[in-house]
């Protein structure tokens, strides 16, 4: 079917009263961002709702792009008619003959009218039936039911025009994006950390991504894939801010300790140091991570207890109470799954001892930390030599070598 | 010579040979490798496909790279029947095919398909309500051609495919576009294709490279085992100069498309002015057509015959489609269309690139009212 307009509904925190305008202009934002690769659809806002003009752009996919924006709980699909009462009729016998091949023997059906625009000669009971008859004519199949109809057909009446549209379809919801603040999020090359900030975002939190790679150790192939993690989160959120922090330095150091049980403990305490100056420079107010209840070493309670105290900030740890299908099922979700199972070796798998500690003790690990003595100056350096990228929804990134790697890649190629 | 057979193939754009050698020297590793060389090999690889995606509008994921249109289309055809073939064992073509489409559907047959070959009009063309009205509950693939590559036939594959879309959602929809890319618009997606094969050597790129559309929540059943290039869908070390030469020279043509389509429309239609007042001579194509592709027959004057002329006289045509002028049969495309045997077995195509100029088409007059003056005396005794 053709449609000219979808209608998009808001969710929860319309109940929040005073802070409802700045929640609807952060929708809009995000909104935009999502819509920057169809140039033909623009955005109109009425009180509780937003309109998104077709203009030519594809209703499905601009439908399965807009599902994603936070705080939005449904999108219906929209015919948009002159408010006059033959075309209005006109136009609702056309929107149901395109729907026809769904109807079977005793499918129901009911008009809702609604006089939005109260000069308007017909009342909304009057425009019911006005409506209704034709359809009921032409589609024998059809019967009324107003209690509990399979269609309810929908006819706003109003000043600029009446819409037509039946469909209601159910949305992400949440919060809008970043109206809970912000917050840094570790990424890996996992499954979990993206669907963590997803969860993050969806209740209203702004993510900005940090990662730590290792490169020598590891390739340019392992960044690119958090890349591009990172790019598809953008298509929920527009746009994504990726901090790549080098790590090898560190990591090298934790090796030549002789604690190989407990590096991992060592390196995520770094990690969280790391991202937490990092956090304070972005004027995040919290860490959120991807950590899982008993998943792996460094997520028994112990572990977490001793590798959160690192971290003045709030830990946040949206994933901790799910089991792990729940997360891949919802990974696969939001598109994430396909990229975080590509196998390149990130610095979380790096160095793997054959006997991580499961129940670090932390006076031991201060006491390690403590004859680190440039351990402090590393974190610093690290946070120093931070790359910080951009990311935009729909966009395909292409990564360029920035590092030391000979690229005699030639633009006049392509 | 002048060579006017540029539907067989075209010859190489030089920016195209210039990168493809430039890469074969010195960019030689295995894009699955993890050192640098197979590094430096992936993102050449990785331009590619999204230089690829970007030509004909789609997604870079969305594209699997090939060996060329034929492997393309064979994994399309037979890819698909096998993926699906819980939902039913029915395929839809046209008689007019090409043969790496037809034979597919041939050899699906004999494994146990049934097949719909659906028949097309004087003009070689199918509508969209026949499409349609060949679907049934057990349909799973329609393949149709863009542009028949013999006469220059040019299906409503837009209207088909929203048609398509809208009354059997669930049928996948097959489009070989090797005829069509760069002559006129190519948007698989928004035409509702699933699944679009591409060759490079037809517009000016290199032999041996291709590619296929699949539409993101498609699935196919591999033909090749081995490796998981290109996601698992064809097995094999990609060819990563054949790739990067195809992009090129699929964004090259892309750009020019629409000039392309402007200046040889100009070029054909003159041609066939030429060909409609020499009498013996039929037209096969029309103007509705592609804007390349000049098919005509000479009754009763066997097709090689008439082409050695031609060359003699300095011009280079062909019979039939390259793919099966080597076979003796009259032309299948043109039986289907309903043209006697004479006729068939008669067929010669002129095709067209956007560097010919009015000079070429001038030699190709003459050298046409010429061949025809030295074979006339021959007529009807072959």
């Amino acid at each position: 079917m053709k449609y000219d307009m979808l209608l998009l509904r808001f969710g929860e925190f319309m109940l929040k009263g005073k802070n409802r305008a700045r929640f609807e202009k952060t929708i809009i934002t995000q909104v935009r961002s999502l819509l920057k690769p169809y140039p033909g659809a623009s955005l109109r806002k009425e009180f509780g709702r937003l309109y998104v003009d077709l203009g030519g752009e594809s209703h499905t996919e601009l439908i399965a792009v807009l599902k994603r924006v936070f705080g939005v709980m449904s999108i219906s699909p929209v015919k948009v008619t002159p408010s006059e009462t033959d075309q209005i009729v006109e136009t609702a016998v056309a929107f149901m003959d395109e729907r026809e091949s769904e109807f079977k023997d005793g499918t129901t059906f009911k008009v809702n009218a609604r006089r939005v625009w109260k000069e308007f000669p017909n009342s909304s009971h009057e425009m019911n039936h006005l409506v209704g008859s034709p359809i009921l004519r032409k589609f024998q199949q059809l019967s009324v039911d107003v209690r509990q109809p399979d269609i309810e057909l929908r006819v706003e009446i109003r000043d600029q025009g009446t819409y037509i549209f039946s469909e209601v379809i159910p949305a992400v919801g949440g919060f809008p994006l970043g109206t809970n603040g912000k917050a840094m999020l570790l990424l890996s090359g996992g499954i979990d950390s993206p669907v963590a900030a997803w969860s993050s975002m969806r209740r209203g939190l702004e993510v900005e991504c940090v990662h730590f790679y290792s490169y020598p150790f590891t390739s340019q192939r392992a960044k690119e894939k958090v890349i591009d993690l990172a790019r598809a989160l953008a298509d929920h959120a527009g746009t994504i801010k990726l901090h790549l922090v080098p790590f090898t330095e560190i990591q090298t150091a934790f090796t030549q300790l002789g604690q190989d049980n407990l590096i991992i403990t060592l390196m995520r305490r770094s990690m969280l140091r790391i991202a937490t100056k990092l956090a304070e420079r972005e004027r995040a107010l919290a860490l959120i991570t991807g950590d899982s209840l008993g998943q792996v070493a460094s997520q028994t309670l112990p572990s977490m207890n001793v590798i959160g105290r690192a971290t003045d900030l709030p830990l946040l740890r949206p994933l901790v109470m799910m089991d792990k299908q729940e997360i891949i099922t919802l990974s696969k979700q939001i598109g994430t799954y396909d990229i975080s199972i590509l196998p390149y070796e990130d610095c979380c798998t790096l160095f793997v001892p054959k006997s991580p500690s499961t129940n670090p003790n932390l006076r031991i690990v201060d006491k390690i930390e403590a004859t680190m003595s440039q351990l402090p100056e590393w974190v610093e350096q690290a946070v120093e030599q931070t790359e910080t990228i951009t990311l935009h929804a729909g966009e395909n990134f292409i990564v360029t070598n920035q590092q030391n790697e000979v690229n005699d890649m030639k633009e006049e190629w392509f | 010579m002048k060579y006017f057979d540029y539907a067989a193939t075209t010859p190489p754009h030089p920016d195209v040979v210039r990168t493809m050698a430039e890469i074969m020297e010195a960019q030689y590793g295995n894009p699955s490798s993890i050192h640098g060389y197979g590094e430096r090999a992936h993102q050449l690889l990785r331009r590619a496909r999204s230089g690829c995606a970007a030509a004909i509008d789609v997604k870079p994921e969305e594209i699997v790279f090939t060996s060329g249109a034929t492997e393309s289309n064979n994994l399309a055809i037979k890819g698909a029947a096998l993926q699906y073939q819980s939902r039913g064992k029915h395929i839809i073509t046209t008689a007019t095919e090409h043969a790496s489409v037809y034979e597919s559907f041939v050899q699906l047959q004999q494994w146990g398909w049934e097949v719909t070959w659906l028949p097309v009009d004087s003009d070689g063309l199918v509508s969209a309500q026949q499409v349609v009205d060949a679907i049934r509950s057990d349909t799973v693939l329609v393949s149709l051609m863009h542009v028949n590559n013999e006469t220059g036939a040019k299906h409503p594959i837009a209207e088909i495919g929203v048609r398509l879309k809208k009354e059997a959602p669930k049928v996948l929809f097959h489009v070989d576009g090797v005829q069509g890319f760069g002559k006129m618009e190519a948007k698989p997606a928004a035409w509702g294709a699933d699944l679009y094969s591409l060759s490079a050597h037809k517009i000016r790129g290199p032999k041996g490279a291709g590619l296929l559309y699949v539409r993101s929540g498609v699935e196919l059943t591999p033909l090749l085992s081995g490796g998981s290039q290109e996601q698992g869908l064809r097995a094999g070390t990609e060819n990563v100069p054949l790739l990067v030469g195809m992009a090129k020279a699929m964004r090259l043509a892309a750009e020019r498309q629409a000039d392309f389509a402007q200046r040889t429309t100009i070029l054909r239609d003159r041609i066939m002015e030429v060909i409609d007042t020499i009498p013996g001579l039929v037209l096969n194509s029309r103007k509705e057509g592609a804007p390349h592709i000049v098919h005509f027959s000479y009754p009763g004057m066997k097709a090689e015959v008439a082409l050695h002329t031609l060359e003699q006289l300095g011009v280079t045509v062909s019979t039939q489609s390259a793919c099966s002028s080597r076979s003796a049969e009259p032309s299948r495309v043109l039986l289907a269309m309903g043209r006697d045997n004479a006729c068939a077995a008669g067929g010669l195509r002129i095709s067209l690139g956007d560097e010919h100029t009015e000079e070429d088409v001038a030699l190709l007059e003459q050298a046409l009212h010429q061949m025809v003056a030295q074979l006339r005396p021959l007529e009807r005794r072959m």
